[in-house]
């Protein structure tokens, strides 16, 4: 099957013989286009950063975890890209020239692609945007002076890449893979093919391949389900299309619920947060995704399909055991519901050893409403504290109905003790998560006495 | 001169514009073979039976080899011939080599490497340091001690004493580019290797060992390194050696890079140790006598850990004039990966130990952790004054014996304490912990004093070879290896110095042990200092060649000769160096010459402890203040001020450079950086998914960064100081100043251990608390 994008501003039409074949894989490989750096392979460390431009716009993807079938129609530049046919080179590698910005200079490539990319979208909080690029040489002071320096240059025009429309369609009676179109298409092939491996940002399955050798047999990349993407405002809701990117949806949660659009600034890095979906963080089931807790905590409902039929549930039931939801053979997500409150209690607790772009030892979400200082709904849910992100019925029956004071809270941190039996791992112990977790409700009281409790925010 | 101007790296455009070629990005002959290593699951046992019918049969596979298969002796240990490339009969660690295999494609290699069928007789491993105390497994016979002093009566007598024990982990290098190799056969039996190697010549004689061929059959290239801090020193024999007995078996060039997880859990790091230490003090914090034990986990062979864990002991007292002391080294061999060389070599881990001590200290007296470090500092002047006035005043040294000469760290911490604001801001800090339940700030004061050479008196030497073309071009080469520090920038520049020409003029070439032969590793810092001096010698020769012809010509004495701003000035006439270039070309004079250089005036005793290990020190000082949150660990480094000695810098910017980034490798070490085994020996921690080190905004909100203006008194290059390891023990503040911060939250010490990950910050605070 032939796929058809543009690469550093030249049209590239390939045969896709095996759809698991990374783009990293094939720049380095087969272009022999070495700039682009392999780091990890697992998408954690930023080296092979590429600028993928679709109908969206521009943005910085890690290429070791992006197959081929996923650049179909877009626009994919690379650092031998960045400066000008001519030579001239780019604001940003012109500033970390004169900053000192690069030492060994093997991670340098894929910052300079992510720096040009946030450059391009005048993005200018550079410690989020490039918490994905990991530099073992420079300690980043340099490298923050030349993203500063070159805020004010203008962006040259070779970096305004536009994808292609008329794309190859890929059939749906391909032996190997499909890439449907519309989520109807999806729906009807995914029934015939149950078995079949969807994916949707590849953040996860990806490393199945790089990692594991995992065969993923039949594949549906569903990048090109434009009607699975996007969000809906309504009147009681926000409907958010299951390929949503967790990038898209930050906005829209900054204004109704800032804590979570924090916490999903520390969701994977600016590249993972491009390419990862919210139906792919729920469908995925892992416990300590940070999506499903925050969404629990939101009373989030579930749009399940199968064929022609939808069906609704509260997320919370979606998560039956590790490793096990509530999802038929042939049935995906197609839609989170948020439901809109009119005052927003939420709050949404991340703990790991590094502040960016690590995985939860312990999340917390909480919202804790009252009516004349007695709680009336308590809805506290936890990633990292058992095999499925979970709420913490013990704690949330202590509160409810209970007035909202220090003793409450805790009360409930006592309760919570009930709610776990967390695992010790390499994260973190099973009493370090407990009793992170118990502070996380104190924390909660706190703040909402004005007390600062957070050491970022 | 191009000295000590802050020019960019000399790669800077080839870096970002992805047009640096490192060992992978090298275009191959076509039919390479990709190879990899199949590991062994267990850390200890026997291999029963190995099956790797499957590893052969896989899509790609080309060529499988095991232990039996391999000609010769193929052994990878840099120091005790103890490191086979395959395990032969018994495994020591999870991660070790068992058998090799050589495909079509990287993909496949590491596919089939998944598939054989081993059967081991699993023995109990040795994992911890409490394991090999209680089986008596170590290198060497027993513990190494170094003493001065009784340091037994001393803190007997003294007015307060205090003990305690703690844990310092490890560190994976996580060099951005993984170890990798590439190995041409060639045709006379021998092998052109391109390797990511900071020890070229090791390789080099390794490979030949396996090759069964001398040394002169094996060319070995380094261009550049994709990040090294030590853990290229000896842990990229293995993947050359691999090629080179691959490439022989199947005639076909090969190539080797390690994935990340396999890089993790095949390759050496960070030795962790345990520090116990009993102490006696006076009122103001002196100490009077002081007693180290260093435990030190090394791993299932030798490697480099005798000298690491010496370097441990040289650093245990860090900056400190100590009449009174003890240091004891057991060295423990455990089944758990090669602990091996990395930035500081030891030297970190002996620091911290005294560096917590003086915490310690501090904290019982209740006093000013600044001001206890002052006053156990060398003074500045004894060992000037000893020289001048006779036996009036005897000269300082360290507990090894060592006169302290040049000791800058008096007027380097009184200048930082000052521009760092430190006396208010603790001031500031305590009004601020009054005031806040649950944030807590802490700032610490930490010096560095780092002893340059390399302590195997031998290493220190280096050779240089330059050649300058009929047109005044200059092919510069040495011994060092580019890994990111700048290197080469700075001996292009000192090249560029003694010809008076623009670095331009200069053309730094890939290091090869075709041009320059029997290199030290590039390490303990000596890459500057010891190649920047061969390569002054090589060039003098040819200046002083080009002089005495221009001398000769122009009836003037060679001294008149000038070499300056790309042009050489004769009495009355001027050329351009090409003119020159081509007259002494056509003069029939040599125009190529070799350089040397040997450290003068060093001599060591590694087992007695005695004598005078290092050329000269190079001293650091820092105050962090850090930000924790006491409900969960969880903190942020808001401000970092140091000042750090380069000596005349030979280029500031690339010294700064160093500076900046060793301070945060040095903090992620103490802080997040956590390497968990588990109860089988298993690393758990073994991608950047679950070893993290320092992110973007992990930097210091503010990070002032000065360098101290001081000519080296040791004859170095232009009288600069190495410049590439002592600023990482900065670091050390970062973790003292969360410790300071946990300390606020209550009353008793913190004992906090390293890394200070927030669950370790955590439980310290429980500790104060209670």
């Amino acid at each position: 099957m032939n796929i058809r994008f543009l690469l550093n501003g030249e049209q590239q039409e390939i045969a896709v013989k095996d759809a698991s074949i990374t783009l990293l894989d094939w720049l380095r490989e087969d272009k022999r286009l070495t700039g682009t750096k392999e780091g990890c392979n697992e998408g954690d460390c930023g080296a092979c950063s590429v600028i993928v431009t679709d109908e969206d716009g521009a943005k910085p993807l890690n290429a070791c975890i992006v197959f081929l079938p996923q650049i179909n129609g877009k626009a994919v530049r690379t650092v031998e890209g960045i400066a000008a046919p001519d030579g001239t080179l780019h604001p940003v590698q012109d500033a970390m020239i004169t900053n000192h910005g690069s030492q060994c200079g093997f991670c340098t490539p894929g910052f300079i692609t992510t720096m040009a990319c946030n450059h391009l979208n005048d993005i200018t909080d550079h410690a989020t945007a490039l918490a994905g690029n990991l530099c073992r040489c420079t300690g980043y002071a340099p490298i923050l002076r030349a993203a500063q320096q070159a805020e004010t240059s203008p962006v040259p025009p070779h970096l305004r890449d536009q994808p292609i429309p008329s794309a190859t369609q890929i059939a749906l009676d391909d032996p190997h893979w499909v890439q449907p179109a519309t989520s109807a298409d999806l729906a009807d092939w995914y029934v015939k093919n149950p078995n079949a491996t969807l994916i949707a940002g590849a953040t996860d399955v990806g490393l199945w391949v790089t990692k594991q050798f995992r065969d993923l047999g039949a594949v549906a990349f569903l990048n090109r389900c434009a009607d699975l993407r996007g969000i809906t405002e309504h009147d009681t809701h926000f409907e958010i299309g299951a390929m949503t990117t967790l990038a898209d949806l930050e906005p829209i949660m900054d204004r109704a619920h800032p804590s979570f659009a924090q916490m999903i600034r520390r969701y994977g890095s600016a590249q993972v947060r491009a390419a990862a979906t919210l139906g792919g963080n729920i469908a995925n089931g892992s416990p300590i995704g940070d999506g499903p807790p925050a969404l629990i905590a939101l009373d989030a409902t579930l749009r399940l399909r199968k064929g022609e039929v939808s069906r609704e549930i509260p997320l919370k039931d979606f998560f039956i055991a590790y490793g096990k939801q509530d999802r038929a053979p042939g049935e995906f997500v197609e839609a989170i519901l948020i439901p809109k409150a009119p005052q927003d209690r939420l709050k949404c607790y991340k703990l790991s050893k590094r502040f960016d772009q690590d995985i939860t030892a312990v999340c917390a979400c909480l919202w804790i409403e009252t009516e004349d200082n007695v709680i009336t709904t308590a809805r506290i849910a936890l990633g990292g504290m058992a095999g499925i992100p979970q709420r913490a019925a013990n704690a949330e029956a202590t509160l409810l109905g209970q007035p909202f004071n220090a003793e409450t809270f805790r009360a409930a941190m006592t309760a919570l003790d009930k709610d776990f039996t967390p695992l010790s791992d390499m994260r973190a112990s099973a009493q370090y998560r407990m009793q992170t977790a118990q502070n996380m409700l104190w924390r909660y009281w706190l703040e909402d006495q004005g007390t600062d409790a957070q050491v970022r925010t | 001169m191009s000295v000590a101007k802050p020019l960019p790296h000399d790669a800077a455009r080839l870096h970002v514009t992805g047009a640096a070629r490192y060992v992978d990005d090298i275009p191959t002959p076509t039919g390479t073979l990709h190879l990899a290593f199949g590991l062994s699951p267990i850390a200890s046992g026997r291999i029963a039976s190995l099956d790797l019918e499957a590893v052969r049969s896989a899509p790609g596979v080309v060529h499988v080899m095991s232990a039996p298969d391999l000609k010769r002796d193929a052994d990878c240990s840099p120091s005790n011939h103890d490191e086979p490339l395959l395990a032969k009969d018994t495994v020591r660690y999870v991660g070790q080599p068992v058998f090799l295999i050589a495909a079509k494609s990287h993909r496949q290699a590491r596919a089939a490497a998944r598939l054989a069928q081993i059967k081991f007789d699993e023995t109990t491993p040795v994992l911890t340091i409490e394991d090999a105390l209680a089986k008596d497994d170590r290198f060497e016979d027993g513990p190494r001690v170094y003493e001065k002093g009784n340091a037994d009566d001393a803190i007997t007598n003294a007015p307060h004493q205090l003990d305690g024990t703690f844990e310092i982990g490890g560190q994976e290098h996580f060099y951005l580019e993984g170890q990798a190799a590439l190995v041409l056969p060639q045709e006379d039996g021998g092998a052109h290797v391109f390797s990511s190697t900071q020890h070229p010549t090791e390789i080099q004689h390794k490979v030949a060992e396996a090759l069964g061929q001398p040394m002169h059959a094996v060319r070995v290239e380094t261009r550049r390194m994709g990040g090294g801090f030590g853990g290229k020193e000896s842990q990229g024999n293995h993947l050359a050696i691999a090629c080179a007995v691959m490439a022989e078996a199947t005639s076909q060039p090969c190539k080797m890079r390690y994935d990340r997880d396999d890089d993790f859990v095949i390759t050496g790091k960070r030795h962790d140790f345990r520090i116990a230490y009993r102490c006696g003090f006076d009122d103001t914090g002196r100490v009077l006598g002081l007693d180290f034990t260093h435990y030190t986990r090394c791993g299932w062979s030798m490697d480099l850990s005798l000298p690491v864990a010496d370097r441990a002991m040289l650093h245990a007292s860090n900056a400190y004039h100590l009449e009174h002391v003890r240091i004891c080294s057991h060295r423990l061999r455990t089944n758990t990966q090669s602990a091996t060389a990395f930035r500081g070599f030891g030297g970190p881990q002996g620091m911290l130990g005294m560096e917590r001590v003086m915490d310690h200290i501090a904290h019982s007296l209740e006093l000013d952790p600044a001001a206890v470090r002052i006053a156990n500092y060398f003074d500045s002047t004894a060992a000037s004054a000893a020289k001048g006035k006779g036996r009036e005043i005897s000269p300082q040294t360290t507990p090894y014996g060592q006169v302290v000469d040049g000791f800058e760290l008096n007027e380097m911490t009184d200048t930082l304490l000052k521009s760092a604001d430190y006396t208010a801001r603790r001031a500031e800090i305590k009004a601020f912990n009054d005031a806040n339940p649950v944030l807590k700030k802490g700032l610490a004061f930490s010096p560095v004093m780092f002893g340059i050479s390399f302590t195997l008196t031998h290493l220190n030497q280096a050779g240089a070879l330059v050649h300058v073309y009929q047109d005044g071009s200059i092919h510069l080469n040495h011994g060092g290896t580019e890994m990111g520090q700048g290197l080469f920038q700075k001996i292009a520049q000192v090249a560029a110095s003694r010809f008076g020409v623009p670095v331009e003029t200069i053309k730094i070439t890939a290091t090869d042990t075709g041009k320059v032969p029997n290199t030290s590793a590039t390490a303990a810092s000596s890459g500057t200092d010891l190649n920047g001096m061969a390569v002054q010698v090589a060039c003098d020769t040819i200046r002083t060649r080009m002089a005495d012809m221009l001398a000769q010509k122009h009836q003037c004495a060679p001294n008149d000769i000038r070499f300056k701003d790309g042009r050489v000035f004769a009495p009355n006439t001027e050329y351009s160096f090409a003119e020159v270039a081509n007259l002494t070309w056509q003069a029939r004079i040599s125009l190529s010459a070799t350089g040397f250089y040997k450290t003068p005036e060093i001599e060591w005793d590694r087992i007695n402890g005695k004598g005078r290990p290092f050329f000269y020190f190079a001293h650091g000082a820092s105050v962090t203040e850090v930000l924790l949150d006491t409900l969960t660990g969880e903190n942020r480094i808001l401000r970092t001020d140091i000042l750090h000695e380069a000596g005349a810098s030979l280029n500031p910017a690339l010294d700064v450079g160093q500076v900046e980034g060793g301070y945060v490798q040095g903090a992620g070490w103490l802080t997040m950086e956590e390497l968990v085994w588990d109860a089988k020996g298993a690393l758990k921690t073994h991608a950047p998914s679950t070893y993290k080190i320092p992110a973007f905004g992990d930097q210091p909100d503010t990070f002032n960064v000065a360098l101290w203006d001081n000519s080296n008194r040791a004859e170095t290059v232009y009288r600069s100081k190495a410049v590439g390891e002592p600023p990482l023990m900065l670091g050390i503040s970062a973790f003292l100043a969360l410790s300071d911060a946990v300390a606020a939250s209550g009353t008793a010490y913190p004992d906090l251990r390293a890394p200070a990950t927030p669950e370790n910050l955590l439980s310290a605070i429980q500790r104060v608390q209670t």
